[in-house]
This record gives C-alpha cells, sequence and structure tokens, in this order.
C-alpha cells in the first residue's frame, strides 16, 4: 500500500510508451492521462498485466465531443486497482472525420456495453468490436444525438409553438 | 356498498334495463393490465399494496396478458422504441377495454422533451383518463380508476360498434 | 448460430436452429420488472442462449443534462433508479460540491447518511419482496409494503414527496429535519426490525426459497469483476468493494458497520446479502441519528451563496440576499471549469457521476456510470445451461431498474 503513487505510474507509463503519453494531470486527485488513439490495447494490458500496476477494474467508458479548438471526438476510460485503491482516468481524442478506436472488450468484458452506448450516442466506432450496434436508440434513428450539433428536442415535431416556448 | 339502480321491484323479483346491470358488474371488476415502464409502476405497486388497496375496487387480479384484461394502465415514460409494443398490447385487448395514462410522461411526454420520449400516448392509442402526476399519489392513481369506473356503468352496450367508436378507432389507424 | 459475443458458440455447433425454440421474455412481462428484453434460444426447458435488448425507456438524460442548470439536474438524477431516488440525489450534490470545492458541517453529513441508508432500505426491501413474488410468496411483499409506506412518510416530511423527492441542495437541505420527522424516524427504528425479523423467518430458511434460488445464475468472483460488477452483486460473489468503505465520502468514516459478503455469487447469497444490509443500514441510521441529536439544531446547510438559494423572506427585504438569489437562477455565479468523478454507494453498486465543466450555467458533459446497465451484460452468462424458471428468479434478485439501466 502506498507505492503505488501517481508519479510511479506516469514513469512506468512514459518509460515505457514514450511520446505516446500526452498530457499529465490530476484534477481533484484523480491521476488524468491524454494517450495516443494507437497505443489503446497496449496500454490496457499493460496495465492490467504488470505486476506492480495491477488496474484490472474498468469503472466506466465514455465519449466527449469537443468542437473549440477543433472538432474532435474523445474517449474516457476511468479505471481502478481495488486492492491499492488508486483510480486512474486514461483520455483519447481524434478528429471527428476519423473516428476509429481499437475495442477493449478483448482486455475487459464490462466494456462492450459501455462501448455500444458511446457508438449510439457519438458515432465512434471501435475496431474489433463483437458487435457493435446501437443499444439504446431505437435502430433506424440515423444520426448520433450526443454530438453537439444536434439539438435535445425531435427535430420532427410539428405541434410545438415555438412562440409559447420564447424561441 | 353499492346504490341499486332504478328498477322495479316486488316480492322476489328486481327489474331494471339490462344495461345498467352489466354496466354494475363490468365496473365492479375492471382487471387491470399494469403497463409499467418507469416510477409511476412504483406508485402502483404502493397502490396495490395494503395502505391503498385497490382491491376494494375489484381491480386486484392484475392481468399481464391482454386478452383477460380491461384495463390498460400505462404507467411511465413511453420511448419511440416502446410505442409498437404498446401498440400491439393494445391491440390484442379484447373489447369492452378502457386506457388510463397514469403520470406526466404517459398523458403528454412529462419533462421528458427529447428525441427519444414520446409525447403521450395518446399519439398512438386512444385514452380514457388522464392522471396528471410526477409521479401521481396512490389516491390520484385511484380516483383514475374511479373515472373509469363511472365510464364502465355508463357506457351504452353499443358504444363499441358504433360509427363514432370505429371513427376514432380509424383516426389512430387501428383496424 | 451466434451467441451475444458474436461467435459461434463452441459447445453448441452440433446444434442448428431447427431444434431450439426462441421465446422472446419480452419488454412487457411480469417476470421483467421494467422494460428490458430477452431473447432466449431454448432446448426444451434449458436457455442455450440469450440475448437482451434495452433502450425501452431511453430518455437521454446524457442530453438534457447539458441543458439543464446544476440545480435543475437534481430531478433528473430522481428517475434514475427510482426505488432509491435520495441516494442519486446526494451522488449529484456531492459532485458538484467536490467540482466546486465545497465543506460541509457535519451534522449535514449525518442528516445525509441518514436519508441515504433510509433508501438503501427502502431498495433493497423491493427487490427481496419482488423476488419473493417471483417464486410466489406474495405475502412478503404485503407486509414488507407497509414498511415503505412508513419510509415514505419519513420523506414527505423531509423534503415533500414520496417517490421522486428531489431531496436537498447543493450545499445541504433545504429545511431542517423537524420534530415530526425525527420522531418518525425514532418510530421506524423501533418498528421494522420486528418487520424484518418476520420477512427473515418466512424466507430465509423456507425449503422451496431455498430450491429455487440456491444455484440460480451463478457467477464466480473473476468473471464478476472482469464484468464491471459493483453493489450486492459483487459482494455476493466473494469481492468485499463497497465505495462507502474504499473511498468514504459524507463521513462514513465516522460509523462503524460490516460489509456483507457471500460465497457463490447465486441468487441465494444476494439474497441474504442484501438483508444483512438492510440490519447494517438500520444499525448506521440509530447511530446517525444519536449523533445528530448531540449537535445544534439549526445547521442544515453549508454557507456557500453562490449556490445555495437564501431564504426568501431575506430575498424580499435585503438586497445582497436578492443578487444571490438572481444570480444563482440566471446561472451568473462562478463555477470551477473542470472534470470531476464522484463516486457513491448506491442500491446497486457504484453510481459514478462523470462532470465536465466549461464554467457556463450547464455542465458542458455529465455522464453517469449506471451500474445496472454494466452489470446486465453477464445475464447471458449467468442463465446458460439452467432453465427458464431460473432465468425468472435470476433477473429478479439482479434488482434490474430499467430507469437506471437506459439513462
Amino acid at each position: 500500500m502506498g507505492a503505488l503513487t501517481h508519479s510511479f505510474i506516469t514513469e512506468k507509463l512514459q518509460a515505457k510508451f514514450g511520446d505516446k503519453i500526452g498530457l499529465v494531470e490530476e484534477p481533484y486527485n484523480l491521476l488524468t492521462i491524454t494517450f495516443d488513439r494507437s497505443i489503446l490495447l497496449d496500454l490496457l494490458n499493460y496495465l492490467y498485466k504488470e505486476d506492480d500496476l495491477g488496474f484490472t477494474f474498468l469503472t466506466d467508458l465514455t465519449g466527449v465531443h469537443f468542437t473549440s479548438p477543433e472538432d474532435i471526438l474523445g474517449v474516457v476510460y476511468h479505471l481502478h486497482n481495488l486492492p491499492e485503491n488508486v483510480r486512474l482516468r486514461l483520455k483519447t481524442f481524434f478528429p471527428k472525420e476519423d473516428p476509429y478506436i481499437d475495442s477493449a472488450t478483448s482486455v475487459f468484458m464490462s466494456a462492450n456495453w459501455m462501448e455500444r452506448e458511446t457508438y449510439d450516442f457519438y458515432g465512434i466506432l471501435f475496431k474489433g468490436h463483437p458487435n457493435l450496434k446501437r443499444i439504446l436508440n431505437v435502430d433506424d434513428l440515423g444520426y448520433f444525438p450526443l454530438r453537439k450539433e444536434y439539438a435535445l428536442e425531435d427535430p420532427t415535431r410539428q405541434d410545438k409553438d415555438d412562440s409559447y416556448f420564447g424561441r | 356498498m353499492e346504490d341499486k339502480p332504478e328498477g322495479f321491484e316486488g316480492p322476489g323479483f328486481f327489474a331494471t334495463s339490462l344495461d345498467k346491470v352489466v354496466g354494475l358488474a363490468r365496473k365492479n371488476s375492471l382487471w387491470p393490465l399494469p403497463f409499467a415502464t418507469s416510477c409511476c409502476g412504483i406508485e402502483f405497486m404502493a397502490t396495490m399494496a395494503s395502505t391503498y388497496d385497490i382491491a376494494r375496487f375489484g381491480a386486484e387480479r392484475p392481468s399481464f396478458s391482454p386478452r383477460q384484461a380491461d384495463v390498460l394502465m400505462v404507467m411511465g415514460t413511453i420511448a419511440k422504441k416502446m410505442g409498437p409494443v404498446l401498440r400491439q398490447v393494445y391491440e390484442q385487448m379484447a373489447e369492452p377495454k378502457w386506457v388510463i395514462a397514469v403520470g406526466a410522461c404517459a398523458s403528454s411526454g412529462g419533462i421528458f422533451d427529447t428525441y427519444s420520449v414520446l409525447q403521450g400516448i395518446d399519439r398512438i392509442i386512444p385514452v380514457d383518463v388522464y392522471v396528471p402526476g410526477c409521479p401521481p399519489r396512490p389516491e390520484q392513481i385511484l380516483q383514475g380508476i374511479m373515472r373509469v369506473q363511472d365510464l364502465a356503468a355508463t357506457e351504452s352496450l353499443r358504444r363499441r360498434e358504433s360509427p363514432e367508436y370505429k371513427a376514432l378507432l380509424a383516426k389512430y389507424e387501428i383496424q | 448460430m451466434i451467441t451475444t459475443s458474436g461467435q459461434p458458440h463452441k459447445d453448441l455447433e452440433h446444434l442448428d436452429n431447427d431444434h431450439l425454440t426462441t421465446l422472446n421474455l419480452g419488454p412487457t412481462h411480469p417476470a421483467t420488472h421494467g422494460v428490458f428484453q430477452n431473447i432466449l434460444k431454448m432446448d426444451g426447458e434449458r436457455i442455450v442462449d440469450a440475448e437482451p435488448t434495452v433502450g425501452y425507456i431511453h430518455r437521454a438524460f446524457e442530453k438534457i443534462a447539458e441543458r439543464r442548470a446544476y440545480y435543475q439536474i437534481t430531478t433528473l438524477t430522481d428517475r434514475m433508479n427510482y426505488c432509491s431516488a435520495p441516494i442519486n440525489n446526494m451522488g449529484w450534490h456531492m459532485t458538484v460540491e467536490k467540482l466546486a470545492g465545497i465543506e460541509l458541517p457535519k451534522r449535514v453529513e449525518y442528516m445525509r447518511i441518514v436519508v441515504m441508508e433510509l433508501s438503501r432500505i427502502a431498495d433493497h426491501l423491493i427487490c427481496n419482496s419482488i423476488l419473493g413474488v417471483d417464486t410466489g410468496a406474495f405475502t412478503g411483499f404485503l407486509y414488507i409494503m407497509q414498511s415503505r409506506e412508513q419510509i415514505y412518510e419519513i420523506f414527505e416530511e423531509i423534503c415533500g414527496a414520496r417517490l421522486t423527492t428531489n431531496m436537498g441542495r447543493i450545499g445541504g437541505f433545504e429545511r431542517d429535519f423537524n420534530d415530526i420527522a425525527i420522531r418518525k424516524i425514532d418510530a421506524f427504528l423501533e418498528d421494522y426490525p420486528k418487520v424484518l425479523q418476520e420477512f427473515e423467518n418466512l424466507f430465509n430458511r423456507n425449503r422451496i426459497f431455498m430450491d429455487r434460488c440456491i444455484g440460480a445464475g451463478a457467477i464466480s468472483a473473476e468473471r464478476a469483476l472482469n464484468y464491471g460488477f459493483t453493489g450486492p452483486n459483487l459482494r455476493a460473489a466473494g469481492v468485499d468493494y463497497d465505495v462507502r468503505v474504499t473511498q468514504p465520502y459524507s463521513s462514513y468514516q465516522d460509523f462503524d458497520f460490516i460489509v456483507p459478503v457471500g460465497i457463490n455469487g447465486d441468487t441465494y447469497d444476494r439474497f441474504m446479502v442484501r438483508n444483512v444490509e438492510m440490519w447494517q443500514s438500520l444499525s448506521i441510521i440509530k447511530q446517525a441519528m444519536d449523533k445528530i441529536k448531540k449537535l445544534p439544531r439549526g445547521v442544515f446547510h453549508a454557507e456557500v451563496p453562490e449556490f445555495y438559494l437564501p431564504p426568501k423572506e431575506d430575498v424580499y427585504s435585503q438586497m445582497e440576499a436578492l443578487i444571490w438569489h438572481f444570480k444563482i437562477v440566471m446561472g451568473e455565479t462562478e463555477i470551477p471549469k473542470g472534470e470531476v468523478y464522484h463516486s457513491i454507494e448506491g442500491a446497486n453498486g457504484e453510481l459514478g457521476f462523470y462532470l465536465i465543466s466549461d464554467g457556463g450555467r450547464t455542465p458542458y458533459r455529465l455522464h453517469f456510470r449506471r451500474p445496472c446497465f454494466i452489470y446486465y451484460q453477464a445475464f447471458p452468462e449467468m442463465v446458460k445451461g439452467q432453465l427458464i424458471s431460473d432465468a425468472v428468479v435470476t433477473m429478479s434478485s439482479l434488482n434490474l431498474i430499467a430507469g437506471e439501466m437506459d439513462a
């Protein structure tokens, strides 16, 4: 206990992956590492299998869409080392026109539906996912609703009078 | 206790009109189909339990089979993915049937004015009673059932074959 | 023949689809407590494969949250796990307090613990009694719903609503626990142990219940961890992970309670773990009420004028209060930019809130880590090779709440 400090993790990852590890920060005491998407599977396997890292629990997997300064999509992973009680956040970003990233299902079974949800909301395509189709929305929705360019309300609705809603 | 319908009484017999007797029988044994999707469903469970007993209205047998149910109680948000399922369940029910929309989400979409939520079930099936609330208290749900009881007691026996009713179903494109 | 993982199952390649029946345990079924669907491929009564479908109550909470101010999102969190809505409310308030760096007085944290443990009891109570109904025992449900009505009355005294409570504010509570609420909580602490003991006498060593539940839907600890299980389902499999112990929030470290752990991870273990957790919650509430009574009354919120609305009498009479009220509602107060992940022990497991704030009135991105959604993926693996009645009992013991699953 206590050996798994943030600096220890950062040094090990930077030693192994070099310049593919980007920004390292600690907002609200959670080590957050931005990395390049090409090393995703190597990184997750390294964090899982190394004896002195041992991040074997995937808490959360979700997507983000930033529109400024560039139009980029991102995937955020939250990992947890249960015996040592250390959490880790991994982030990776890529342009919206090229939304491909490897799937984490080969490492964590819980990533299956979380990646389907991220695909459903943002259109991020996970290579190697066994069953990448929409999970929460109807199959023929046609667009990726959580992207920032789409409105919350149903665009096909005819009966709402905008003058009542102050628009 | 029920009041006797108007009729002519004598030693050993009671004469009244058929639709009053049928209405009396129908209103005191409405079997609900609890189509509970979300939070309003938990308030229905509280209504079924012993504090706000629904058995005193004759509705203690919730029938999950549409063929045997009288009242379709839609409780909770209906998403667009669920709409066809609701429609199919409504079509499988046998006449006479009534529909109660319990809660704000079933009546009009509720607080969820989003791309994935059906803004009120009366877009796909005809509704008889709306019970507003988020969620409505069990007393309100019971009041909704009592309004359906009034409808069942006073309904004409030939309503379901009448042209107005057929026009109503045609408006929703239900055969 | 394709299984849920997309690959042909190697043990079943000799079976073709003609020999198997497809059964749709559809979205409307008395066994599915909530709207989710399972398409089961059956060989007689044995389940060969299952494919779950969710999304029948998808209400787009995460998209709505990008359009609502921080104090308005509390009403959304109510409707996720609606059987224990106050836990979700408190979790959201704690997330915003973590973002803004707000510290609460001890009395407020103890009040939060009382409310959260009451709703944990309410949730486990529904789950266990409905598990009883699924095995045919309706009596347990009727007896124990009376206690849930008692908890509803306590919630009504505290916040005004029974089920979708919208309880508390960022920085504390909207009003103190009045005398009636404290009396009702004490009455609950007296009455509930007898009810729970009666419930346990009915089910724990009941031969029929044990035969139905032991061995149904078992999962090992390694598989459960890989599938992302948390909460009572993971503890039934043998792993003692409880967010209240590993990352104590809201002063849980001041309390003395045990974390029950099962052996096999089957339905009976999940039932027993929830029962023991209810006893532990009763003990925590008792300790918290003792601590609250010792602290001076009238302290029910932190002094955070940027987030906590001032009392209406002050708004109508003092200038600063009026300005703060205006700024909070219009969203012109200073909210820090940043990203925060806060998780609490919900009734089903680790309920997490991932919030990215850009300093504006509404969150930039809010993601809910919903335990039901994550562990429902393991359902096909848990029921493969079992009978359909075991599948029904497993589904019921996992405490799947559709509102939380689809969010």
